[in-house]
């Protein structure tokens, strides 16, 4: 039987990290995002699921409370909002470094700096650019609806230990907060640390007599080895590009004019084509479902076919950088979005097509 | 008359075998460091009590960064300052393994503060032996938060000077004052008798870990022949002279 609940983005990131039978949640509060870590807190899920649920000292700790846990081969996962998510960096750095896969949440707010509480995009270039020192690239995956909070818990790690990569779920401040249905998933068993030994091999399980001892590290002093390890990690993020793109499209097959949006800003912008499609104008919307691997083949097709491209996000123009990127100059590319916690309209979009693409 | 070597290879005349969980990996630290005696008597330790399956190791950022070269045990390198929060980790998700963390001063008492003391405030049920020469070994010998007074160090070139760089920290006396600490000693390896000393009070930290007490709180006053510029016995000397009177050995605490 289904079952289907009314709750917000930020509970069904908890409910369903209990639910596909994450071991491990380590958390500091931070507005929009602290719900996860109180829904986690009320629900109790050592007592049911055995999942550990800690708050830490600072994200700082969380980030590598989660390495830690993560080179056991544990499942585990962290939230947080943009502040919060600068502070993890470097801890993001070492995972990928040491191939740790792990899923970190982050319901964006408006900075830079402190900034405001109210959603944003602005995350982006940290997000999909690595975030940290040193090349790498972490999974980034986009949901626009509470149901998909809590559907890319899942996924999010399924593909986080495909790759032993780090995987984060770019939210925002919007979805995060809002109510909407959720059909909830059905309760899965965590690993038993045998399971574990099957499916990670490489995880710190105790030393045993009939293997080498297992070292979870990203230090390598030999240049020539280590340039080897980053082209060996350069090649899994171009597998990623070759087998994990993912996006939606909306009535983009006839389409003129592509808006590009992610997240709640892609909820926006399918009324705005409504609006459009009602004024004759054949407009599409592309969403991005995996910001990396961004859907570049998918929009360079598209731009064969179309008049130009408006890429909509609460920030002052980052993604619009990699739909530049993926068209090659094929089609005029423009950026739209309010910032700063602010939100824009299904109209305001409407018009922006209008003024910088359509007239522009 | 000529001996027999076989004469002397018997079981009854053996006084010291190298440890059979310390590997053969050639250690890279300098003469004189105290680093070696300390890795050595973990490896001893892990053997004796037959812990090496169970034993899950962090090593952190500094001269034994490179630590899981010689321990046969499976570890995690941590991030500088972070061993704490990797082991809470790994403590809460596998209870049923020994953790034990392996830090430098600068690392557990700079970078690390929040997470060392908020490790042992919760009483993450670990151990956590704490190096302190009193100085940035791998970097080159800079001033460490746990530097002496009037001690030279190559950021303190005209040695420490407590109203520009502020005093040295004793970490140890503020994990001991913590709720979550069970056992909190200072121990040093620089002579046969300290060493035996310190090897007492690892294995009393692993009792410790098993009757779930807490955190088990070593440090180890050390020394940094490299970075403090003497010979190993000048260094011997100097630590006895100068370092034991600010970071007096024995235990802080023991419940």
């Amino acid at each position: 039987m289904r079952e289907v609940r009314l709750m917000k983005g930020n509970e069904a990131i908890a409910e369903a990290a209990i639910r596909c039978g994450v071991d491990g949640y380590f958390g500091y509060p931070i507005t929009p995002q602290s719900e996860v870590m109180e829904t986690l807190m009320d629900l109790k899920p050592w007592e049911t699921t055995g999942m550990e649920v800690l708050q830490a000292e600072s994200e700082v700790a969380s980030i590598n409370m989660l390495y830690g846990g993560a080179g056991c081969g544990k499942k585990v996962m962290t939230s947080s909002s943009s502040p919060g998510i600068s502070l993890m960096q470097e801890g993001l750095s070492y995972l990928a470094g040491a191939e740790l896969p792990c899923v970190v949440v982050n319901v964006v707010r408006g900075g830079p700096g402190l900034g405001t509480i109210q959603p944003s995009q602005s995350d982006y270039f940290q997000s999909v650019r690595g975030g940290g020192h040193g090349d790498y690239n972490t999974i980034v995956l986009a949901p626009s609806s509470v149901q998909e909070m809590s559907d890319f818990v899942e996924l999010a790690f399924d593909l986080a230990f495909k790759y032993r990569n780090p995987a984060i779920i770019l939210s925002d401040g919007m979805i995060g907060q809002m109510m909407e249905k959720v059909e909830m998933k059905p309760f899965k068993k965590r690993w038993t640390n045998e399971e574990i030994e099957k499916y990670c091999p490489w995880a710190t399980t105790g030393k045993k007599k009939d293997r080498e001892r297992n070292i979870i590290t990203s230090v390598e002093l030999d240049s020539q080895v280590f340039e080897s390890f980053n082209h060996k990690l350069v090649a899994k993020y171009r597998k990623m590009e070759e087998e994990e793109v993912r996006f939606e499209s909306f009535q983009c097959e006839d389409a003129d004019y592509i808006i590009v949006a992610y997240g709640s800003s892609a909820r926006i912008c399918q009324k705005s084509i409504d609006i459009l499609r009602s004024k004759g104008i054949k407009a599409g919307l592309l969403r991005p479902i995996t910001l990396f691997p961004f859907p570049k083949a998918e929009l360079n097709s598209i731009a064969d076919r179309v008049k130009g491209m408006l890429s909509v996000e609460m920030s002052t123009g980052q993604m619009v950088e990699d739909v530049r990127l993926a068209v090659e100059g094929k089609v005029k590319v423009e950026h739209f979005g309010r910032v700063g916690g602010m939100v824009h309209s299904p109209e305001e979009v409407v018009e922006a097509l209008e003024q910088k693409i359509i007239g522009g | 008359m000529s001996i027999d070597i076989n004469e002397i290879k018997k079981a009854e005349n053996l006084v010291y075998k190298k440890s059979s969980v310390l590997t053969d990996k050639v250690m890279h630290y300098c003469p004189g460091c105290s680093h070696g005696a300390v890795n050595r008597i973990m490896a001893e330790v892990i053997e004796e009590l037959d812990l090496q399956e169970e034993t899950i190791g962090v090593t952190p950022v500094g001269c034994s960064v490179l630590l899981y070269n010689y321990i046969d045990i499976d570890w995690q390198e941590a991030a500088h300052g972070r061993a704490p929060a990797l082991a809470t980790a790994i403590k809460r998700l596998r209870p049923d393994k020994y953790v034990v963390t392996y830090q430098g001063d600068g690392d557990l008492a700079a970078i690390g503060t929040a997470e060392t003391i908020h490790a042992c405030n919760r009483g993450e049920n670990i151990i956590m032996i704490f190096i302190n020469n009193g100085i940035y070994g791998m970097t080159g010998g800079q001033m460490a938060p746990t530097t002496l007074e009037g001690m030279k160090s190559s950021t303190s070139p005209f040695g420490r000077d407590v109203a520009r760089d502020g005093n040295p920290l004793n970490m140890t006396q503020i994990v001991a004052s913590l709720p979550g600490t069970s056992y909190v000693t200072r121990q040093s390896v620089h002579t046969a008798a300290a060493a035996r000393k310190m090897k007492r009070s690892l294995k009393k930290a692993f009792e410790n870990q098993k009757n779930n007490k807490g955190t088990s709180f070593i440090e180890v006053v050390s020394t940094c022949s490299s970075g403090w510029k003497m010979t190993p016995a000048q260094s011997n000397k100097w630590m006895v002279e100068n370092m034991f009177p600010s970071y007096p050995l024995g235990d802080l605490k023991d419940e």
